[in-house]
């Protein structure tokens, strides 16, 4: 039988502890211990991930690496390289999949499992918690924090509590004893803004959430309070929900110096689309629509977006549709900061076959960019590219992708 | 300037005149109207630099004059008149609606700011408006609305003679239709390559009142179109279309006839369960064709109806929305599948009887969708 405290608690969020650093420091082991900082060292990037060492000095994830160095300058920094960590992620799902079918990813390196129906196989939450930590040691020889509790959104908060290459489990019954001392910024939805509303109205600890009535909340966050309310009283009904496809997937570059020229703009988004669609037909994935992410130097930010005639993973037509709509925005009013190129509405490439056009184009190009994955997959990533791509000095790492659930993206700041 | 004009009469020429206004107008004059009252008669213009129209209405003149006034709120206000004569006065800047015992005072631009519209080019012949109507609505479905490829939304009109013969493509399928005229010039060889939403517009609101004027001369470039006391201009869009009639093909040895509105009926049904994207396949054996959509996993449909197969069994797969477009455009009994192999595109035509011959001066052409294990 289970155990009083573990009862009703079968939802794991299982999350890597600076997913990246761990998976550089496996080939770099002399610098276990030491500060290292994955990012690549050119003036604007962000940091993707710090080693605990080096959040000692401050250092956090997407954080400018400027700032980050100034903070650590003795810190080892490593570029990131992401294939290594989609191939570690890929190993981590798989052994979250074998502890139970319930496996909601977030992003490459944290999800949320029900073990509910492994219980009977594999024990308790706490036992199936410290067999995924120990597997993953084992098999990977990184270290993840498990968090266990009755909803995603405690269990969360959970690992959070115990990081690093911790295992917390909060039982059922002390779900408020643990919620109400937090500061309200732990509940979803309290970002600064809400935040500092809340404290406009002296309301700071989760504790004040849950003791304010919830039409007062509502009046001043709208849903938002009514949301944050039932969270203050540990009330989260979300399933966990096994995501079958990735919603989007896309890459992004933040320039060294704002960019006003059109033609390299648009050299990016074809580096941009050469990206994206090996990330797609990687995941043998086809996109049915192609969204263009702007940013100018003030940080308005803009997108757009246009539905693909037919479905594709082509990066010439991922290039022409992203093209299109920045030819469509007209005159620029700023340079720009930072350009993204996302596939969306993706679907299973190989479940309606292909539609064919007279010119037979989507057959030529297919099959020069498969061979094109075929020869980067042999000597690493970039070993062909468009002629237009390999000036000099035009190569420059990626930005972190941005979205929700993607790879890539910066680990949570612990 | 001072007319009375009934007011379903106003109303319609409004709307007409105003339909081609640009939503978003290029430099503000061009968001409205020319009115011009002259000689017991009202002109009405819009003008976006691309597509012109212009009309003529009889009205009961009392001052003559011109004024430019929004084109979008005059259709709005017409719209919603009574059905009574409806005075216009010009007053200052201003002008004066009247209508019954409602009043609208508008404000008025000037006039001397809008563009001359573009003269009509000389007209080059007469065609039947609802024949010329019904062969548009056949090829505009094959048009592209990608405006990444400007070429393939326009509609290749060429004309050799007292020939007509209209062609569309967005690379997945070619729509093709050939109609009689009567050329001013006996001979005349010339091509032109029109929007298909103008040529859709132009077919829709021109094409009910008999003959329709059109105009078009060998280095215009323009094209117009007249019909009952109104004609419209529009821009060509330039550029080389591609050479896609070779794309029929030569030889076609599988031949299989159905019946066209079962086939439709069968082909909505079935992909019901067409996921997006998701192809319909036809398998055409002796004498069935059967129908079928959907993935193991998910959703499946099938249906089986009658053909007349003549050559091999084949099977092929579809975009069921290509599919159900193309066989809608025909009205003829029956359709006829011409097909070479099932990656090659395959031709729908028009036939009358179950055993005849069909007929050429509509086809369709699609491509198909090559399913994962082919």
């Amino acid at each position: 039988m289970t155990s009083p405290d573990q009862q009703n608690c079968t939802i794991l969020h299982v999350d890597m502890d600076a997913f990246f650093v761990g998976v550089e420091l496996l080939e770099r082991p002399e610098l276990v211990g030491l500060p290292v900082i994955v990012g690549s060292a050119s003036g604007r990037a962000v940091v993707l991930s710090a080693s605990y060492e080096a959040r000692k000095y401050g250092v956090r994830s997407a954080m400018p690496m400027a700032r980050a160095r100034m903070l650590c300058p003795q810190a080892q920094i490593i570029e990131p390289s992401h294939t290594k960590y989609q191939q570690a992620s890929a190993r981590i799902m798989a052994i979250f999949r074998e502890i139970s079918p319930l496996v909601e990813p977030l992003s490459v390196d944290e999800a949320f499992l029900d073990v509910a129906g492994a219980r009977r196989r594999l024990g308790e939450p706490l036992e199936i918690g410290a067999l995924i930590r120990r597997r993953i040691s084992d098999e990977l020889g990184l270290t993840a924090t498990v968090g266990i509790a009755a909803s995603k959104f405690v269990a969360k908060i959970a690992s959070t509590h115990a990081k690093p290459d911790g295992l917390l489990l909060v039982p059922e019954a002390e779900t408020l004893a643990f919620l109400h001392p937090l500061p309200v910024g732990a509940l979803w939805g309290v970002g600064a803004k809400t935040g500092e509303v809340l404290a406009r109205l002296g309301i700071r600890t989760v504790a004040d959430v849950a003791q304010t009535p919830q039409a007062a909340l509502h009046r001043v966050l709208g849903a938002t309070g009514d949301h944050v309310h039932r969270l203050a009283w540990g009330i989260d009904d979300r399933l966990v929900t096994p995501e079958r496809m990735e919603k989007s997937i896309g890459a992004e570059e933040t320039f060294e110096k704002d960019v006003d020229d059109d033609q390299m703009l648009h050299r990016e988004l074809l580096r941009l689309a050469y990206r994206t669609a090996a990330r797609l037909r990687a995941g043998s994935l086809r996109a049915g629509t192609i969204a263009l992410k702007l940013r100018y130097s003030d940080f308005t930010t803009l997108s757009r977006s246009r539905k693909l005639q037919a479905p594709s993973n082509s990066a010439k037509q991922l290039q022409a549709a992203a093209a299109a709509l920045l030819a469509e925005l007209g005159e620029r009013p700023q340079p720009v900061r930072l350009i993204g190129l996302r596939a969306e509405q993706l679907e299973d490439a190989g479940r309606g076959g292909q539609q064919l056009s007279f010119d037979g184009h989507e057959d030529t190009w297919h099959n020069a960019e498969q061979a094109l994955d075929e020869v980067n997959r042999k000597f690493g990533a970039a070993g062909i590219l468009p002629a237009s791509l390999l000036q000099p000095g035009a190569r420059r790492p990626m930005q972190p992708d941005q979205g929700a659930g993607q790879q890539g993206q910066p680990e949570p700041g612990e | 300037m001072k007319f009375r004009v009934d007011r379903d009469v106003l109303a319609e020429a409004v709307t007409w005149t105003a339909r081609s206004l640009s939503p978003r107008p290029p430099v503000p004059v061009l968001s409205g109207l020319l009115i011009r009252a002259e000689g017991g008669m009202v002109s009405l213009a819009s003008f976006d630099y691309e597509i012109s129209a212009r009309l003529q209405i009889p009205a009961d003149v009392t001052a003559e004059g011109t004024i430019l006034v929004s084109g979008r709120l005059l259709a709005d206000i017409c719209r919603s008149l009574p059905s009574a004569p409806v005075d216009i006065e010009t007053d200052g800047s201003k002008v004066a609606l009247t209508c019954r015992n409602s009043r609208f005072n508008l404000a008025t631009m000037p006039e001397g700011d809008y563009p001359e519209l573009p003269a009509l080019p000389d007209v080059s012949g007469v065609v039947d408006g609802e024949a010329f109507a019904q062969a548009v609505s056949q090829v505009i479905i094959a048009a592209s609305r990608d405006d990444t490829l400007p070429i393939l939304t326009g509609v290749r009109m060429e004309i050799e003679g007292d020939l007509i013969t209209l062609l569309s493509t967005d690379r997945y399928r070619l729509a093709l239709r050939e109609l009689n005229w009567r050329p001013t010039t006996p001979g005349i060889s010339t091509s032109a390559l029109v929007k298909a939403k103008t040529l859709s517009e132009v077919a829709k609101t021109l094409g009910g009142s008999g003959d329709l004027n059109i105009a078009l001369s060998d280095n215009s470039e323009l094209i117009g179109f007249e019909s009952g006391g109104r004609r419209t201009t529009s821009l060509l869009v330039d550029g080389d279309y591609p050479k896609i009639r070779s794309l029929f093909p030569d030889n076609t040895p599988i031949h299989a006839t159905v019946e066209t509105t079962t086939l439709i009926e069968a082909v909505r049904r079935v992909s019901l369960v067409a996921e997006r994207n998701t192809p319909v396949r036809l398998a055409f054996t002796d004498g069935l064709l059967t129908l079928d959509a959907g993935t193991g996993e998910d959703a499946q449909a099938s249906e089986a109806i009658e053909a007349a197969l003549a050559g091999d069994e084949i099977t092929v797969a579809f975009n069921p929305h290509y599919l159900s477009e193309g066989l809608s455009a025909f009205d003829s009994k029956y359709v006829r599948f011409s097909f070479t192999t099932p990656p090659k595109p395959a031709v729908i035509s028009a036939q009358d009887d179950l055993e005849g011959e069909d007929k050429e001066d509509y086809r369709y052409l699609l491509m198909p969708v090559r399913l994962p294990n082919q």
